[in-house]
Order: structure tokens, then sequence, then C-alpha cells
């Protein structure tokens, strides 16, 4: 099951040109990029790792394509997203965030049933993956 | 280093437009703004033959090669690393500036801005601390021109501990795997610069155009005196002008020279005398012409003609 989060998650996978262009586009508005991964693709787990710090002072997108590159090489098996961050006052939030990698096999999620007092169901959802301890969760 | 899994499902992208069957060089000229560079290079700095000639054909052969691309007969990006080796004040940070904006018009870097870096910038202090460093300078210099000024002293034989080594290799890696989105500019004296190419063969053969920097002729450091003064509004009355001629070649003989760079501090200097001879001497209001005049006196004062600058400290230590 693809994982649907963020923006053009229902495309096919971003190119890395198509990174570029996206990362240029929040870069000419003055906003930080910066990129992160995570093995838990709970579409609550909102903190994912950092990868670096946020790229406040690269007039170019090609570090981000640079930087996104290198976490696949450390990070290949799991998620990798592209942030840009707005620090202007009353925005201050993240603007943009697409995914830019994911692992090859992604087993999707399972519904949680819980019950209640009386006849009360709660539902929840889990992550197939999230069975195995961290690190071991995408081959 | 391993290779990841491939994991984008290749979209199919349309064909790139039908190429044009001709190609007009001149209208390719003129577009790109190169012609502006050129003219601009050949306006602002004096002397430098080969550098322009040098920049020109290097122009030429990227208007070339933009052409080839577009007509389909070539798709490699070039090799646009470039080493200035030259003696000190020879313009190569200022020629390095004009190269960005060059490469940037003729869309070869998207940028085209000019990040300038000594080995301070690059190399860290601590194990583990180089590579981020050398990886951040590197990240800020993409899409434009990255500047290793005095690029020397990155490798220290000497020391075979030192941290530069681990810099080179990661600045080696960038420059081949990124070839489209920055270009280095490597700068140093010359002898010096041949030592680092003689024990980094890899350096030498990842940059393509290793342009020379000559000396300037006395002539052409008057000349550059004089516009010098000229931009920050002063002038030289006419013995000043002869006396700067002789200083210029009483300078180049002694130590420390350093072509453009001397003469700018020698300016410098001068006008620090000539505001403390107005200072001194003047007894009622000044004009314009006597404050923006620089004089023989000015010139005289200065120790190179006194013996040159070693001997003129132990003799008079508290002179100027």
């Amino acid at each position: 099951m693809r994982l649907r989060q963020g923006q053009f998650s229902f495309l096919p996978d971003l190119t890395d040109d198509d990174i570029r262009a996206q990362a240029q586009y929040a870069i000419d508005k003055g906003w930080a990029v910066s990129v992160e991964y995570t093995d838990d693709p709970h579409p609550r787990n909102t903190y994912w790792e950092m990868w670096g710090h946020p790229m406040f002072d690269n007039p170019d997108a090609a570090a981000v394509v640079f930087e996104v590159n290198e976490c696949r090489k450390a990070h290949g098996g799991k998620y990798i997203r592209v942030i840009a961050f707005d620090s202007t006052a009353g925005w201050e939030s993240i603007r943009m965030s697409f995914i830019a990698g994911r692992p090859a096999d992604e087993p999707g999620f399972r519904v949680v049933r819980q019950e209640g007092e009386g006849r009360i169901v709660r539902y929840t959802i889990e992550s197939y993956a999230m069975r195995e301890p961290e690190g071991r969760r995408y081959a | 280093m391993t290779e990841t899994p491939q994991t984008e499902t290749e979209l199919p992208r349309p064909e790139r437009s039908e190429c044009p069957a001709t190609v007009d060089l001149a209208a390719a000229f003129e577009e790109s703004g190169v012609r502006e560079v050129l003219a601009e290079l050949d306006a602002t700095m004096i002397g430098l033959a080969p550098v322009k000639a040098r920049i020109r054909e290097t122009a030429a052969l990227l208007l070339v090669d933009k052409a080839r691309r577009q007509m389909g007969l070539a798709t490699e990006t070039p090799t646009l690393h470039m080493s200035f080796t030259g003696n000190p004040g020879t313009g190569k940070t200022t020629v390095a500036l004009k190269m960005a904006d060059l490469l940037h018009r003729l869309g070869y870097v998207r940028k085209g801005h000019l990040v300038t870096v000594t080995r301070d910038d690059l190399v860290g202090q601590y194990i583990g601390h180089t590579a981020p460093k050398t990886k951040e300078v590197l990240k800020k210099a993409m899409g434009g021109v990255l500047f290793i000024d005095e690029a020397y002293y990155l490798y220290r034989p000497e020391n075979e501990r030192d941290y530069g080594q681990e810099a080179i290799e990661i600045l080696l890696q960038v420059m081949e795997n990124n070839r489209d989105d920055l270009v280095v500019i490597l700068a140093g004296y010359a002898d010096r610069m041949d030592r680092f190419f003689e024990s980094n063969p890899g350096f030498r053969s990842r940059i393509a155009h290793h342009i020379e920097f000559p000396d300037y002729s006395d002539d052409e450091l008057l000349r550059i005196a004089e516009i010098m003064l000229g931009a920050q509004n002063y002038a030289f009355d006419e013995g000043a002008r002869s006396t700067m001629a002789a200083y210029i070649a009483a300078r180049r003989s002694q130590p420390h020279f350093a072509n453009a760079r001397s003469i700018r501090n020698a300016l410098d200097r001068a006008r620090l005398r000539q505001a403390n001879r107005l200072f001194n001497e003047a007894t009622g209001p000044l004009g314009a012409e006597e404050l923006s005049t620089i004089t023989e006196a000015d010139l005289r004062a200065s120790r190179v003609f006194h013996g040159g600058l070693g001997t003129d400290r132990r003799l008079q230590p508290a002179a100027e």
C-alpha cells in the first residue's frame, strides 16, 4: 500500500528534477528547506528524524537534491521527505512537505479494534511495519 | 558506498522538442549577454592579455557547446573547473567574479553567485568536523562558483594526519559527481599550486582550464593606480604621476611585491599622508582641488624611496 502523505503523494514518485523544481520554488519563496526521514509511517507521526540542518542559506536547490541523495544512501529503506519552513510572522510553520523516498515494500496498515465500556468499539490503525523494532521495519 | 535501489517509477518523459537545423552563433552571442561581460572585462581590467584571451576562448567554446547541445550533438556537460595561478595581486578574485557572471549568462551555472573560501572554511578542527563543514560550503556554492583561494594550503604534506586531505577527497568527489551543479575555481601562487597539483594528481585531471595570470608591467600598474584613485575621486598632479612611476619601478625590486595590491596599499598610505599634510599646512579654506590631489611629496615620503621596507624600520622606527 503506497503511503499517501503530504503534497504530490497521489502522483508517481518524484524524480530528482521534480524535487529540484519544487525545492527551488520553496527557496525562491525564502523558506528553509530540510530533509527528514523515518521508518514510522503513521500519519500522526509528525516529528521525523532530521537529516542535517535545515538549509537556510543555499540559493540553489541542487543542494537539496544532493542531501536527499545522501539521505537515500544512508536510509534508503525508509521514508524520506522534503519540508519547507516559512519563518514569516503569522506563518511560522511548514509550508511544503512531500515524500522524496519510500521503502521498496510498504506493507500498509491494519485496523485495530478496542472493546470499550458497553458496546463501544474504538478504532485505530497500526502499520504492519511497526510490529518490528526500530531499524528492522523495512528490510 | 552502496547503490540504493531505484525507487522511482520512471515517467515517460516527453521527447526533446525537435532540434533546430541551423544555429546562429552571432545571435546567440548577443542574446546570452556574453558580449557585455567580455566588454566589461576589457574595460575594467588593465593588461592581463593572455587571461582575457583564454576567457574569450572559453566563452566561445561554451557557446558552441551550447549550440551543439541544442542540435543534439553533445550531451555531456563540459568540465568547467578551473585553476587560476599567478602572483599576488594579479586580479584572480576579480576575474573569478566575472567568470561566475559569464557562466551564469551562458547557462552553465544556475545562479551565478561566487562563494569565496579558504582552507579555514573547508577544513575542520577535530575528527569528524571536516566532512560536514566542507559539504556545507559545497552546498552553499551549488548553482554557482566556488572559489578556493590559496588552495594549496588544503594539502599539508608535513602532517600526515592533517584534515585537509579529507576536504580534498570530498571536493574531488563532488567536483566529479555534481558537475552540473557547481564550478570550482582553485587559485594560488603558481609555484605552490604546481606542487599542490603534483601531490594531488586527481585535481589536475579534473581541471580543464589552467589559466596563468602574468605580472603587470610598470605601465599597467601606473594606469591601475590612476583608475584606483579616480574611483575614489582623487588624482595625481604632474609631479606625483612621474613619482608614482618611479615608485612602481622601485617597489617591484623589493620583497613582498603584490602587484595591484601593493599599489592599492601605497595609495592608501599616500592618502593618509595627504590628509596629514593638509591638516598641518592648510591656513585657509580648502577647495575640492586641494582635497583630491595627491602630490609628489605624499609619495616621496614612502619607505620605498628610503632603502626599502626592512632597512627603514631599523633606521627610523617611528617614521611616518
